[in-house]
């Protein structure tokens, strides 16, 4: 009864691994491009019926004992489904947009489906994750396709660069994130969370929280938080777009989502020890991404530093160590996946009549002369991740600063909005170019219809229609968050 | 209520029009522009007929709770009724004034159009969080209007504007953040009888100041304004000036005074400090100016100023008469610029030396550029006498000193704007070009004579534009009683004299 149960609630998993593996066995026969392609839409599929498997947990705001699965090493309560459908969404987008990309290079293969589903599933385990060795079985499984994601554009030097930056930092940061389970384990004696909540319980000593913080580091390093941010410009630059988008996207919510559940769950109790740690990561990122970015002008690489900017706004609704603050982070995340989905999108869609990939700051200039519905798509996703309303994107900065104010940190939410008024000026520069500078007439070719509609939506989402939906969200997301927290 | 929802019909009615600017050719966009702005003017009449004044302070409400933590709520009293037909009058002149723009035009008109509806927006809105989301999205077409049809340093000025206003702005969020978290509400008259806490309403009007001493703009946070004008295309200014630095106002006088009484009186002082430098300071600076434009955007600062020290005044006259002058200002700054934009057209240029003698050769622009020169001069008869007047009044009740120095504001306004007038209109004429130009054409008599029949209307009966406030500016007045701080005119009364003696003395 217990086993049924167990796999019953790690249906997805089960799925997406089962796939995988029959698709990976597939592709060695199928190494076509018609086959590549029928492969890719096959594991699009295999994404959607995972939704759907799993969006049922968060319809019914699923929590605590009902939810654990093999004797507690995962969870697959609503806040997993939550970050799941999100990751799943997002991963369904980077493979709708890569075989118009990979079959400019000849490089669409079958295995890029199967990786993707691969470092979906490690996903999966992350979010769900309970105990801190299901963490890194997760965080690793997710790593390690990713690794080969960033180098798969074999014939491009930069994209090999990529692949090997990201596995030897990554590395380093799994060693860290290691060290600090292991002095966890060695200062509470358990390595579930539930356990390590109740060990830490009042004074944590010295070595607890020195492993809290290098667990923290360590996690850090896989949101591409400041300080550990350093790998993410590099690899977003060198990873082919699709890669790019799909590392931006999904992973991005997974690590968030591990993050969120490690601290408020494992750590829950200490949470006076991490607000100070997360509330410096938060407006490091928010300045660094921002200050960053404003000299780039390769736009992935302008993004890249977007979204450690990003992520640093995230974090300041984790400061506030409360529901709504952990629901704020939801939202955001919410409205971040679309959002950076549209900017890589469009960024794919420029492109020169021979089909090159246009990606500097120089090619887009006057766009709006010569595209303007593209410039328009890339216009609204500018402004709203530089937050002004009324783009939705204003939404989430609202949400994450309102907990952060109602939590009474004021100052965090006064230096975090003013500093991204700095960030403002980077976005504002692209819209600078597009709409100001003189045409270029550089961004000739045509676009894949795929793309086309998936800016539209994105678009769409991100403009002020998407403030429709704040109700649901707000509802979706309290229930959701409500599950790193203890009832009252 | 189940009345017709007017002004969301007003919202609506530039949204659908931008769109279909967007869709249409030049010529299609123009007539789409003209007709939407005209539709929302129609509009505006008739929620002023319908308005009923004295009546609930409240009025047209609608809420459509659409959304999470806000709702769609909108409503007007008197004080917004105005702002809002300033707004809805100036827009179909300033699709008008925008014959010269020849590139894009659909985007051009879709961006006015979407400024239009957001500056209802912010005067309608009845819940903070859409407020902010009105005030703030304005940025956006104005930044785009500056950006793409401005002047030679058009991406400097719109940068500047942008950022500018931006970190004003975010201040303020983060104070209505803490507001709604301690009041429990968005909604806007609940908040302006709500008490906080009087040390916490110090940060909170700080943070507000913040943002409306930008927008208003106030010295020394002015210097976005002048680049902004210069850069702007006319019919950008005429908007700038007529509606957008209003909102600064707007602010003070729904936000700052009703909601923290006692953090007003406390910061009075520098309220009175930044304008009277203010006043003195740029009418000096727009004395020297060579550029037409930037000389104007100057007096605005000055003006601007007027209306702060007005509005600090704490009592009937001196916030009654900064409503006047903003709205007056609104009308003859917008004029002004007109003005400009009627002869930039035809020499390209604003440098004032290039002009000369131009009452030769064009006597009714002569004239009515006249009639607007001495509305802003503030002679009596024009709108700027009454909303002057007033202001000075009621501030000279609370401080004589600050009444003095603003006054001389008054002073140096008619130095400036006469030596404008003088050195444009008299005098030779020194640029044969200048001399060759044609008089007014049937489209600028369209769009500057609606505006000096408002002007002299203003100027005559005000009490037209005064009503429909008065029962709101008492109501301030009254929530400002507790906490103003004394006047320093400490008048006290005389003995009366014996009956008798009076008629005694009264014999001679």
């Amino acid at each position: 009864m217990d086993w049924i149960q167990s796999l019953r609630i790690g249906a997805a998993e089960e799925l997406l691994s089962t796939v995988g593996i029959v698709l990976l066995v597939g592709s060695a026969w199928g190494q076509t491009r018609r086959d590549a392609r029928a492969i890719n839409w096959l594991a699009v599929l295999a994404l959607v019926a995972a939704a759907v498997i799993t969006a049922p947990a968060l319809w019914h705001g699923v929590r605590g004992e009902a939810a654990l699965a093999f004797n507690g090493l995962l969870s697959g309560d609503a806040f997993a489904a939550f970050a799941k459908l999100l990751i799943y969404v997002a991963a369904a987008a980077s493979l709708l947009i890569a075989p118009a990309f990979f079959e400019k290079y000849r490089a669409m293969r079958s295995e890029y489906p199967v990786l993707v589903l691969f470092a979906v599933l490690g996903m999966g385990i992350m979010v769900s994750a309970t105990n801190l060795l299901t963490l890194y079985v997760g965080l690793e499984l997710n790593s390690l396709a990713a690794y080969v994601l960033a180098a798969f554009l074999k014939p491009d030097e930069r994209s090999a660069e990529a692949g090997l930056k990201y596995f030897v930092l990554g590395a380093l940061a799994s060693g860290i994130l290691l060290f600090g389970m292991s002095l966890t384990y060695g200062f509470t004696g358990t390595i579930g969370f539930a356990g390590i909540s109740a060990a830490l319980t009042g004074h944590a000593s010295m070595g607890a929280l020195f492993g809290l913080v290098f667990v923290l580091s360590g996690l850090a390093f896989k949101i591409s938080a400041v300080p550990f941010h350093m790998w993410t410009p590099d690899v977003y630059e060198g990873a082919p777009t699709p890669v790019t988008t799909f590392f931006a996207s999904a992973p991005k919510v997974a690590a968030l989502a591990l993050t969120m559940r490690v601290a408020l769950e494992a750590f829950g109790t200490q949470a006076a020890a991490w607000q100070q740690i997360i509330s410096f990561v938060a407006l490091a990122s928010i300045i660094v991404g921002a200050l960053g970015a404003i000299g780039q002008r390769n736009l992935k690489r302008l993004l890249a530093y977007s979204s450690i900017n990003n992520v640093g706004f995230m974090l300041v609704g984790l400061a506030s160590a409360t529901q709504q603050g952990a629901a704020a982070m939801l939202v955001y995340l919410t409205i971040y996946v679309p959002m950076t989905i549209g900017g890589f999108v469009a960024i794919l869609m420029l492109k020169d009549d021979q089909g090159n990939q246009l990606e500097d700051m120089g090619d887009i200039a006057g766009l709006s002369r010569t595209r303007p519905m593209l410039a328009l798509g890339l216009g609204s996703i500018m402004f709203s991740m530089a937050g002004i309303p009324f783009f939705f994107g204003f939404w989430g900065k609202f949400v994450v600063f309102q907990s952060a104010v109602n939590a009474g940190m004021v100052w965090l939410a006064t230096l975090a909005a003013m500093a991204s008024v700095i960030g403002a000026y980077y976005y504002l520069k692209v819209l600078k170019v597009m709409y100001f500078d003189e045409p270029a007439n550089r961004v000739t070719g045509r676009s894949d219809m795929v793309h086309e509609w998936l800016l539209a939506s994105c678009a769409v989402f991100v403009s002020p229609l998407g403030y429709l939906v704040t109700k649901g969200l707000t509802a979706l997301t309290m229930t959701a968050a409500g599950v790193l927290f203890p009832l009252a | 209520m189940n009345h017709f929802p007017i002004l969301s019909v007003m919202l609506a009615v530039p949204l659908v029009g931008g769109l279909a600017c967007l869709l249409g050719n030049a010529r299609q966009a123009r007539a789409i522009a003209l007709g939407a702005t005209l539709i929302d003017f129609a509009l505006g009449v008739l929620l002023w007929a319908k308005f009923d004044v004295g009546g609930a302070q409240w009025q047209f409400q609608e809420n459509l709770p659409l959304f999470s933590g806000f709702s769609w709520k909108l409503g007007i009293d008197g004080i917004a009724l105005l702002l809002i037909e300033l707004s809805v009058f100036l827009m179909p002149i300033c699709i008008l004034a925008s014959n010269a723009i020849d590139k894009r035009v659909g985007e051009y008109m879709a961006a006015f159009l979407l400024m239009e509806a957001l500056m209802i927006g912010v005067f309608a809105a009845q819940d903070l969080y859409l407020f902010y989301i009105f005030f703030e999205a304005g940025l956006i077409p104005m930044y785009l209007i500056i950006g793409v049809w401005g002047g030679a340093e058009r991406i400097y000025a719109s940068y500047k504007f942008f950022l500018y206003t931006l970190l004003g702005s975010v201040l303020m969020l983060i104070a209505m953040l803490w507001m709604v978290h301690d009041a429990g509400t968005t909604d806007i008259p609940t908040l302006m009888q709500y008490d906080f806490d009087p040390a916490a309403q110090k940060w909170l009007w700080l943070a507000f100041f913040a943002s409306f001493a930008v927008k208003m703009p106030m010295w020394p946070v002015h210097t976005w304004l002048p680049d902004a004008h210069v850069q702007a295309p006319t019919a950008g200014s005429v908007i700038l000036a007529g509606v957008l630095l209003k909102m600064g106002g707007y602010g003070f006088i729904r936000f700052s005074l009703p909601m923290f009484p006692q953090a007003s009186a406390d910061y009075a002082w520098l309220i009175y400090g930044l304008s009277m430098v203010a006043v003195v300071y740029t009418s000096l600076v727009a004395l020297v100016q060579s550029d037409m434009k930037k000389l104007i955007a100057y007096s605005s600062v000055a003006h601007m100023a007027i209306v702060t020290v007005g509005l600090f005044a704490f009592n009937t006259q001196g916030l009654e008469g900064s409503m006047i002058v903003m709205l007056s200002h609104g009308l003859v700054s917008a004029a002004l610029f007109l003005c400009v934009g009627v002869i930039y057209d035809r020499l390209h240029t604003r440098e004032i030396s290039h002009y000369g003698g131009l009452a030769i050769n064009m006597p009714y622009y002569a004239l009515l550029f006249m009639l607007f020169t001495m509305a802003s001069v503030g002679l009596p008869g024009t709108s700027g006498f009454v909303g002057e007047f007033l202001s000075l009044a009621g501030i000279y009740q609370q401080s004589s000193w600050v009444a003095f120095v603003s006054t001389t504001g008054i002073i140096l306004g008619a130095a400036y704007m006469l030596y404008l007038y003088r050195r444009i209109a008299f005098g030779e004429q020194k640029n044969a070009d200048a001399a060759a130009m044609p008089d007014l054409e049937p489209r600028e008599w369209l769009m500057l004579a609606p505006i000096a029949a408002a002007v002299l209307w203003m100027g005559v009966y005000p009490e037209s534009f005064l009503a429909p406030m008065h029962s709101d500016i008492r109501a301030i007045e009254a929530r400002l009683a507790a906490t103003k701080p004394a006047g320093d005119a400490k008048f006290q009364m005389g003995k009366a004299l014996p009956v008798g003696e009076a008629h005694a003395e009264g014999a001679h």
